[in-house]
């Protein structure tokens, strides 16, 4: 029994911890045990990857399987990470088609939460991409699952937690790419409108992210820097850079943040200097095109290990919520507003588009998402309840990767696919053999 | 044209047998591996191929049969330019301190048996006139401790045989031998344990270490993590009167 958490540090809760050293480990395992649930990285930053009882490790089911260079087809074990992946595969020339914000997530992570990246608008998500994969029920038994095998399954288990089972191996089509380089252009946006303009604007690109000032209030609510890009062809890496190498390696790891940091160092005035240095920066490189190196394009906070320090002991939140495109102007003004007025020190939001998903759980829906760090404090629970009131009366949801504090009402109003999981949990005995924490929170 | 070389890694199953061989296939070599577990040495062997696109071998051996292991060494279908063995066993003390089996498992397992391999392939290098051979041995070779003594001693004999074996190697010809002594590596063998992180360092650092010693800038002997190093020359320099009292 040991402490574990997500990402954020909260909550903290004791759990056994088991780390198979490969597929065939696992059945043994599951014999004889009940309040067990999967865990990849520990990206997911609130308590869906900490089992009830028992947390069963991906990490050394870290082998990668088969590849085929003629079809992008990558089989890989469910601890494979992004990072390890494109480590490998950058240098053949091949991408993966959807990537999150940091890149040490497992596989086995990344479709259990159907993560999506910058290109969700056009691309889907991480679990639109997956041709296959084998789960392990409850009972031991391996099945393979696809949208032609078991495909009931399937649709539950990307996007289902770890909750329909153990993702041992899964089958990804990677994508070719001529350099290992994106052509970037920043736009300045300020306001809101403006924002969201520049967001519509930039979708024929393939990336496109918002990065918004939440200290900025009144006319300059929503003040953003927008960052497009698409992937550098070999003619733009040679017209922008042609001495470099086409497929640069991965960067060294930079610092990690060695401890926990005392907590007035992200006070709001700390915050607001950041943000208007960020901005003075961001601006000065406007409509610019930029050649960028793949790994701080996709993963600019990786550079920092552990920099969920910052945020000290007690931890931080995430609020990610994703409203429908019609009422989105205007609810997420009216959030921008509450927590700008709030003055929490949240570093910067990230607005993204999203298009619609195909897990039974998965959270994109087609609008927009916005995603807000806050460092815990007795009073921020109460706040994060009132807005997700005004998610939840727009036809909004959360997402349950980030979440570790939303209410079951406010779970079931997002999701519908709800009464199917649970049917699917009940028929292959995972209702009380698979449960997190956050399964058990919220009645799952 | 130019061919490129080949290496065997002996205990193909383990951690830092597969980085071992995957560094040596990202370099291009031709890789093969030994292992008694074929079934986790085919794990292995299927993520190098699916990372570099190169094919690796995978022969079964069990190195404690060593009445086998000449014809191991015979059967090859090539003779490599270089052979690395991984093979190890921890054991349990205790359990090792009791039981006289054990004990000579551990013994057998860390020293016996992969000297009489290695001393085999030196022959057949000496014969040809080329070949490196790498015996990963361990820091806990260096000095007897009361925690892990049995283990330690098999790995002090398997040193002593590499410095043995490299010095009648390097009057006769061009074969070179590298003694590799990994401090803490967080593998299958020490998953149980709770080992200090910064002494701690993954068995991809011990499989560059190797490549280096081996293939880039040659070395004799090599301590893995630097820090290691040091540690045991300050082991090395206690008293026995005064290490005797010591718990570690
Ligand atoms: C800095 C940062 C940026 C991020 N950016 C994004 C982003 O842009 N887009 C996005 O979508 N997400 C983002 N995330 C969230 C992250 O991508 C997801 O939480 C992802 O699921 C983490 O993967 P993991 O391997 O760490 O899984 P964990 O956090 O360990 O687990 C997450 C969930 O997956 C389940 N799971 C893990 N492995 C398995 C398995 N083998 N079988 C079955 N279930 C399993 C767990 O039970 C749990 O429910 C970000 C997180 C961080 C820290
Ligand atoms: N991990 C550390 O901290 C550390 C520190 C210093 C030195 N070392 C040394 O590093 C080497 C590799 O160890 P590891 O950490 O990677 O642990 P490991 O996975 O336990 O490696 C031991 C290897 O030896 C093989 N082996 C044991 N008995 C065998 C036999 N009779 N026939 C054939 N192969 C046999 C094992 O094969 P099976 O899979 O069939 O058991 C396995 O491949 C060992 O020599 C170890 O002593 C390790």
């Amino acid at each position: 029994m040991s402490d574990l958490a997500g990402w954020g540090n909260y909550p903290r809760i004791p759990t056994e911890q088991l780390v198979p050293a490969r597929a065939e480990a696992i059945a043994p395992l599951l014999a004889g045990r009940s309040g067990l649930v999967a865990r990849g990285q520990g990206r997911a930053y609130g308590d869906a990857a900490v089992g009830m009882a028992t947390t069963l490790t991906s990490s050394r089911l870290n082998r990668m399987r088969r590849f085929d260079p003629a079809s992008g087809e990558l089989t890989v074990e469910a601890g494979v990470t992004i990072a390890d992946i494109l480590a490998t595969y950058v240098p053949r020339g091949f991408f993966l088609k959807v990537v999150p914000g940091t890149k040490f997530v497992s596989i086995g992570g990344a479709i259990a939460a159907d993560v999506h990246g910058k290109n969700h608008h056009r691309d889907g998500g991480f679990g639109d991409h997956v041709i296959a994969l084998r789960l392990m029920l409850p009972n031991g038994e391996i099945v393979t699952c696809s949208r032609h095998a078991n495909a009931e399954l399937f649709h539950a288990t990307v996007g289902g937690m770890g909750l329909t089972g153990i993702i041992v191996e899964a089958t990804l089509v990677l994508m070719p790419i001529e350099t290992g380089w994106l052509v970037q252009e920043t736009h300045v946006a300020e306001d809101l409108d403006a924002a969201m303009a520049a967001l519509e604007r930039t979708a024929a690109h393939t990336y496109s992210v918002a990065w918004i000032d939440c200290l900025a209030r009144g006319r300059a609510l929503g003040r953003s820097l927008i960052y497009a890009a698409d992937h550098a062809s070999a003619a733009d890496k040679d017209r922008f850079a042609p001495a470099r190498d086409a497929f640069p390696p991965q960067r060294r790891a930079g610092p990690s943040m060695p401890a926990f940091m005392p907590s007035f160092v992200l006070n709001p005035l700390a915050v607001r200097g950041f943000n208007a240095l960020y901005f003075r920066r961001g601006a000065r490189q406007a409509l610019t095109p930029q050649l960028v190196h793949w790994d701080p394009y996709f993963f600019p906070l990786d550079t920092i290990g552990h920099w969920n320090r910052i945020y000290g002991p007690r931890g931080f939140l995430q609020h990610q919520c994703v409203i429908p495109a019609a009422n989105a102007r205007r609810v997420l003004a009216e959030i921008l507003d509450r927590v700008a007025r709030r003055g929490s020190a949240s570093f910067l939001a990230v607005l993204k588009q999203l298009g619609d998903s195909h897990g039974l759980m998965s959270f994109p829906l087609r609008g927009y998402t916005l995603a807000m760090d806050f460092p815990i404090q007795d009073s921020l629970f109460g706040f994060l309840d009132e807005l997700d009131a005004i998610v939840t009366a727009a036809g909004g949801r959360l997402y349950l990767a980030k979440d570790a504090r939303q209410s079951r009402a406010t779970f079931a109003a997002g999701y519908a696919g709800l009464d199917g999981l649970r049917d699917i949990r009940r028929c292959i005995g995972a209702t009380d053999k698979l449960v997190s924490h956050l399964s058990a929170r919220l009645g799952i | 044209m130019t061919v490129s070389k080949s290496v065997l890694v002996i205990g193909g199953s383990s951690d830092i047998g597969h980085a071992t061989a995957l560094r040596y296939a990202e370099r291009s070599w031709q890789v093969a591996l030994a292992a008694r577990d074929t079934i986790t040495a085919q794990r292995n062997a299927d993520d190098i191929k699916a990372r570099t696109g190169n094919d690796v071998a995978v022969h079964a051996l069990d190195i404690l049969e060593t009445d086998r292991l000449a014809a191991f060494v015979d059967d090859l279908p090539a003779l490599p330019d270089t052979v690395i063995s991984v093979v190890g066993e921890l054991g349990d003390q205790a359990r090792a301190e009791r039981d006289i089996a054990h004990a000579a498992m551990v013994m057998r397992t860390n020293f016996e048996a992969p000297s009489l391999l290695l001393g085999l392939f030196a022959n057949a290098f000496a014969a040809r006139g080329s070949g490196t051979i790498v015996g990963v041995s361990s820091v806990a070779g260096d000095r007897g401790r009361g925690s892990n003594y049995v283990y330690g001693a098999a790995k002090a004999g398997f040193s002593q045989f590499l410095s043995g074996l490299r010095n009648r190697m390097a009057l006769t010809g061009k074969v070179r031998v590298v003694t590799v002594k990994p401090g803490f590596v967080r593998t299958r063998m020490t998953a149980h344990l709770k080992l200090p992180a910064p002494l701690t360092v993954t068995p991809a650092r011990v499989a560059a270490d190797i490549y280096a010693a081996a293939e880039e800038s040659p070395r004799d002997v090599i301590y893995v993590g630097r820090r290691f190093w040091l540690v045991m020359t300050i082991i090395g320099l206690i008293p026995e009167a005064l290490f005797k009292r010591l718990k570690l």
